[in-house]
């Protein structure tokens, strides 16, 4: 008994040392440094979003961090509403190939169109809120 | 495919609470009505019940609860989640677990006080885990994900929301045919288009209804099923599919799973679409409707729109969908699938009353679950399907 909990103990002791930063928390320590990042499969090249530990194309366990290119085009939309106000809710197919939900921000949230060539920057959605990837459209200047 | 499913089990029993408001009521006591109710249009007495299959998005012990609360202890217990389709997709594990025999009387069921715990504490019933990459930017759930495949539908195939509100006015015409329906007021299409929109481009009357309720089947084998009172209700095929949990991971939001679990069950029931008499589609919003109508084989992907055109899958129309009056105009607890298998079995007990469709031998369900993630169909027949 009492070495059981000594060994538990030094496991204990030894966690801070040994813990393996998991793709969830590595996605929000980008965000968080004001950066959007992709994984990469190694063995089949496919692009991977959201987070995960394998490929969910492959199997793999092999994924490498890239920087995202942060261009995408509106795969849908729409336009939740409450109480007086609304706000946009997108589907964006990224240019490397995953789909991922977001908001389409400095434009009118009906104004959002199926098709629209949009960009990614890391924003917030409420004040003090967590880092978030967000979308703008890309105006004539950027393109 | 295994096809020694096909006609091994029948539905035996089936039982309601009342719709609507049952304040005073816990879900697990209208559970519990609903199966007491089940078990004695069957002919059956607890006792013998050694299956029970439930599910509900508060209670985590959901099978222990209803069996203990019942005073039974089954051999086969499941309270498996993947939301409302789930009570079909229970008919796959009942009927293989009697064919396999695990057990001999199995009970489905659910019960609901979704309303009432709205109206009193402002709490709606949801899965407490949702979908993380999504949840944060705060998508109005579950009714986003729906309002997404619509936008996609509409821009892919040229869908309008003329053609979804068919879908709620045929709906509330099935429901005024049906005493126990929920809203049984006349509806216009042009109501439903001045409706407030709740998330564009679906409008408050795109979205099905919250009601407490409770629901129950009694499943057993065929051979035990025609020495019963009431007519065997026969399950012909059933398939289960799943693409995504959360919507941004759906591959084509024009495409359910529903294409995957309707193969699966008419090929189990070696049937299509074309000799289904009566539908019933989970239509918790109305592009629901559409969807599994493409999905399953009753028009091209795409023509969706028009085949609900001008009361087709009304009262009096070519394609008789819903015919209880929907999770739109019927009830919708939650989860609903259960609903649809008690529609499809007075169908077929041609006991439906004035919405009765005349000589309905073949019955098709199809449960949607989560955000068009869960996809479960199920095909039933009279005697002489088999």
């Amino acid at each position: 008994m009492t070495n059981q909990s000594q060994s538990h103990d030094q496991e204990q002791a030894k966690q801070p040392a040994q813990m393996d930063v998991g793709p969830e928390k590595k996605f929000r320590q980008y965000l968080s440094e004001g950066s959007f990042h992709l994984q990469r499969c190694d063995q089949c090249r496919q692009h991977v979003f959201y987070p995960r530990l394998l490929c969910p194309h492959c199997g793999s366990m092999q994924l490498t961090w890239v920087p995202a290119s942060g261009r995408a085009t509106v795969y849908s939309t729409s336009v939740p509403r409450s109480g007086g106000s609304s706000y946009n809710i997108a589907l964006v197919d990224l240019e490397e190939g995953p789909r991922m939900m977001t908001r389409v921000v400095d434009v009118a949230p009906e104004d959002v169109t199926i098709g629209m060539p949009v960009t990614a920057f890391i924003g917030t959605i409420e004040p003090n809120g967590e880092p978030l990837v967000l979308f703008r459209p890309i105006s004539g200047d950027d393109s | 495919m295994n096809h020694s499913l096909r006609g091994s089990c029948a539905v035996a029993g089936i039982g309601l609470t009342d719709f609507g408001d049952l304040p005073g009521r816990s879900a697990l006591e209208n559970t519990a009505e609903a199966v007491h109710s089940a078990l004695t249009d069957a002919g059956i007495h607890k006792s013998e019940v050694d299956a029970l299959f439930t599910s509900n998005f508060p209670d985590t012990f959901a099978a222990l609860h209803l069996a203990e609360y019942l005073g039974v202890q089954p051999h086969v217990l499941d309270d498996t989640n993947i939301g409302g389709a789930v009570y079909v997709s229970q008919l796959q594990h009942a009927a293989a677990a009697i064919q396999a025999g695990l057990c001999n009387v199995a009970v489905i069921a659910m019960g609901s006080n979704t309303r009432s715990k709205l109206k009193q504490q402002g709490i709606i019933d949801g899965p407490r885990e949702l979908f993380p990459y999504e949840d944060e930017y705060r998508p109005k759930a579950p009714m986003n994900a729906y309002a997404l495949a619509a936008a996609r539908h509409m821009h892919q195939y040229g869908t309008t929301r003329e053609h979804l509100a068919e879908i709620a006015v045929a709906a509330r015409a099935w429901a005024q045919l049906n005493p126990r329906a929920i809203r049984r007021t006349p509806l216009s299409i042009a109501e439903v288009m001045a409706a407030p929109m709740v998330c564009d481009p679906l409008s408050a009357m795109d979205c099905c209804l919250i009601a407490d309720a409770g629901a129950a089947v009694v499943l057993v084998s065929a051979d035990r099923a025609r020495d019963l009172p009431q007519s065997p209700v026969y399950l012909l095929g059933v398939g289960v599919a799943t693409t995504h949990a959360g919507i941004s991971q759906m591959p084509d939001l024009t495409v359910t799973a529903s294409v995957e679990s309707g193969k699966r069950a008419y090929d189990m029931a070696g049937l299509s679409a074309r000799e289904v008499d009566v539908v019933s589609l989970y239509d918790a919003f109305t592009i629901n409707t559409l969807l599994f109508l493409e999905d399953l084989g009753f028009c091209p992907k795409g023509e969706g729109g028009n085949f609900v055109s001008d009361g087709n899958i009304a009262p009096g129309g070519g394609l008789p969908v819903n015919t209880n009056g929907g999770g739109l105009s019927c009830v919708h607890p939650g989860m609903y699938g259960l609903m649809l298998i008690i529609e499809a079995v007075e169908q077929l007990r041609h006991a439906a009353g004035e919405r009765q469709i005349p000589g309905a031998e073949i019955a098709l369900c199809n449960g949607n679950g989560g955000h068009l993630s869960s996809q479960a169909t199920a095909i039933f027949g009279t005697s002489s399907s088999l």
